[in-house]
C-alpha cells in the first residue's frame, strides 16, 4: 500500500527537494503581472514563450537592484526557489536583477537618469573639480581588465611617480554594483586618495550596466573625493557619467585627464624660477642704476663748485683779456691823445706866441720909434701949421672970441645973442668980460 | 609650506613671478617675493622628483578588513 502523506508533509518534502536542488540560480525572462502591495515587496511573473514562474522581490533587495521592474522589461536575474507552503506554490525570490535586451536596458536607463535628473543629482553646481596634482588616485575596477592595464600604462608614462590605489571589483553582472558601491566608500576612508576613477574598459550594453545601477550613481554622488568615470568606449554614456564630477571618454583619457605631464610640469617651474630670477635681477639692476643716478646726483653741489669754479677761470680769464684789451685800446687811445696833446702843447704855442710876442715887441718897438719919428715929424709940421691956423695968431691981428657965460660957448652968428648974455671974450694976450648991451643985426 | 599642495604651491609661485614681473613691490617685498618663489620652486621640484610611484591594492581578509598591498600586476613598473 502505497504511503499516504499529508499535504503538509508532501508541501514539506517538494520544498526541501527543489530548494535544496537549485539554490542560486539565474534565470531570464519578461516581466509581467507586476504589482507592489503596501508592504513594499514587489510581485510579479517571469514568463517566456509557454511557461511563467512566480517571482517577488523582497522590499530590501528593491534598493539594491538599482532600477525600476516594469510590466514587459526583459530582465536577468539571480535569485532562490522557494515554495509557499500555505499556497502550495513554488516562486522565485529575486535578490540581484538588470535588465536584459537592448529594449529593456534603454527602458531602465531612461528612468533612472531622469529620476536622478530631477532629484539634482546631475547638477553641475555640485560637480567638484579635479585636483591638478592628485597625491593619490583611487581606482575602482577590475584589477585584471584593460582599463587599469591603460591607466597604469598612461599615468606612467604621463607622471612616473604618481600614487595609485586599485580597489578590484568586478565590473559586470549583477554583484558588480554593490562592489564598486563598497569600493567607492573604502576609498572615501583612506586618507591621501584626492581623486577617484570609476572605470571599466567597453563592452556590451548589458556589460556596461553597473555603471546604469541607481546605487553606484548614489556612491559616486555621496563620495566626499571627487570621481571621474571611464565606462566603456566614447559613445557609452552612462548613469554614472551624468553623476560623477568629470566624465572621461575611455579609461585612458581619465588618465590623461587626472595626471599632469610631468615633464611640462618640470618645464613650468623651470621657467618660473627663470622668469622670477630674471626679473629678480632686472629689478635690481634698475634699483643699482637708479640709486647711482640719485648718488650722482647726491654729489652734485661738488660738482656744481667745480662747475662754479670752472665758471670763475673762464670769466676772470675773460676778465683779463678784457681788461688787456680795454688797456691796449685806452693805451692807444692815450697815445693818440697824448700825440694829439703833445701837437697842442701850450708850451709850444706860448713859445709861438713868445716868439711872436718878441717879433710883436721888436715891431712896436721899431714900429713905436718909427711912429714916434714920424709923429715927430707930423708934429712939427703939424706945430708949424698950428702956428699958422692958430686962433691966437688971429688975435694978433685984431680978432676976438666971444664966450657966453658961463657955459662957454662960442657965439659963431649974432642969432645966438641976447641983449643981456654975459661974455667972455678972448683976445690977443688976454680976455675981458662984457655984457650985451644991444644987438645989430646985419 | 611643505605640507602644500603642489597645485598650491604652483598657483603660488606664478602669482608671485606675476608681481615680481609687474615690477610694483617695493625692494623689502620683492626679496620676501623671491626668496619665497625660490622656496616654492624647490618645494615642486621636489614633489616632482619623488621617487618611484606605489601602485597598491585594496585586498579583504575574511573578516572583511581592508588592506593594503602593492599590486603585482604594474609588470611596466619592473
Amino acid at each position: 500500500m502505497q504511503e499516504i502523506l499529508t499535504v503538509t508533509e508532501l508541501t514539506t518534502t517538494i520544498k526541501s527537494l527543489l530548494e535544496s536542488a537549485f539554490g542560486f540560480l539565474w534565470v531570464t525572462g519578461e516581466i509581467s503581472n507586476l504589482r507592489q502591495p503596501r508592504s513594499g515587496h514587489v510581485y510579479c511573473t517571469l514568463k517566456a514563450e509557454n511557461s511563467q514562474i512566480r517571482a517577488v522581490v523582497f522590499r530590501q533587495t528593491l534598493r539594491t537592484i538599482g532600477f525600476d521592474l516594469e510590466d514587459g522589461m526583459n530582465i536577468v536575474c539571480r535569485g532562490r526557489l522557494s515554495v509557499y507552503q500555505q499556497r502550495g506554490e513554488y516562486q522565485l525570490i529575486i535578490d540581484a536583477a538588470e535588465p536584459r535586451g537592448l529594449g529593456a536596458l534603454q527602458m531602465a536607463f531612461e528612468q533612472l537618469k531622469k529620476r536622478l535628473e530631477e532629484e539634482g543629482l546631475f547638477d553641475p553646481s555640485r560637480k567638484r573639480n579635479i585636483p591638478f596634482l592628485p597625491r593619490r588616485i583611487g581606482i575602482v575596477t577590475s584589477s585584471t581588465g584593460a582599463a587599469i592595464r591603460d591607466i597604469l600604462h598612461i599615468t606612467k608614462r604621463r607622471y612616473p611617480s604618481i600614487d595609485i590605489l586599485i580597489a578590484p571589483v568586478r565590473v559586470q553582472g549583477v554583484e558588480a554594483p554593490p562592489e564598486i558601491c563598497g569600493a567607492i566608500a573604502t576609498l572615501n576612508t583612506i586618507e591621501d586618495v584626492d581623486v577617484i576613477i570609476v572605470t571599466r574598459g567597453g563592452g556590451s550594453l548589458e556589460d556596461l550596466f553597473p555603471f546604469n545601477n541607481e546605487r553606484v550613481a548614489r556612491a559616486i554622488f555621496e563620495s566626499k573625493i571627487p570621481v571621474i568615470s571611464a565606462v566603456g568606449h566614447e559613445i557609452d554614456f552612462t548613469i554614472a557619467d551624468f553623476v560623477a564630477d568629470l566624465r572621461a571618454p575611455t579609461p585612458s583619457a581619465a588618465a590623461e585627464l587626472v595626471v599632469p605631464i610631468k615633464k611640462e610640469l618640470v618645464d613650468t617651474i623651470r621657467s618660473l624660477r627663470l622668469r622670477m630670477i630674471n626679473s629678480n635681477q632686472r629689478m635690481t639692476h634698475r634699483r643699482t642704476e637708479r640709486l647711482s643716478s640719485y648718488y650722482e646726483r647726491v654729489k652734485d653741489p661738488r660738482r656744481r663748485i667745480e662747475d662754479l669754479q670752472m665758471n670763475i677761470d673762464d670769466l676772470s680769464e675773460r676778465l683779463v683779456t678784457g681788461l688787456r684789451y680795454g688797456f691796449d685800446v685806452r693805451e692807444r687811445q692815450l697815445t693818440n691823445y697824448e700825440g694829439l696833446l703833445k701837437l697842442m702843447n701850450p708850451l709850444t704855442r706860448i713859445h709861438n706866441d713868445v716868439l711872436k710876442l718878441d717879433t710883436m715887441k721888436k715891431g712896436v718897438v721899431v714900429g713905436f720909434q718909427q711912429g714916434m719919428s714920424g709923429l715927430k715929424q707930423r708934429l712939427q709940421k703939424d706945430m708949424a701949421l698950428l702956428d699958422i691956423l692958430s686962433p691966437l695968431a688971429v688975435l694978433e691981428r685984431g680978432y676976438g672970441i666971444v664966450r657966453k657965460l658961463p657955459d662957454g660957448t662960442i657965439f659963431k652968428s649974432i642969432k645966438a645973442v641976447e641983449v643981456g648974455d654975459n661974455v667972455n671974450v678972448t683976445v690977443s694976450s688976454g680976455s675981458f668980460n662984457a655984457q650985451v648991451t644991444e644987438i645989430v643985426r646985419e | 609650506m611643505d605640507d602644500m599642495k603642489f597645485e598650491e604651491a604652483l598657483a603660488r609661485l606664478e602669482e608671485i613671478v606675476k608681481k615680481m614681473e609687474n615690477g610694483d613691490l617695493t625692494l623689502e617685498e620683492s626679496l620676501d617675493a623671491f626668496e619665497e618663489g625660490i622656496k616654492l620652486s624647490r618645494l615642486c621640484a621636489k614633489k616632482l622628483n619623488e621617487a618611484e610611484r606605489r601602485v597598491e591594492i585594496l585586498l579583504k581578509d575574511e573578516d572583511e578588513n581592508v588592506e593594503i598591498k602593492p599590486f603585482a600586476g604594474d609588470t611596466e613598473n619592473g
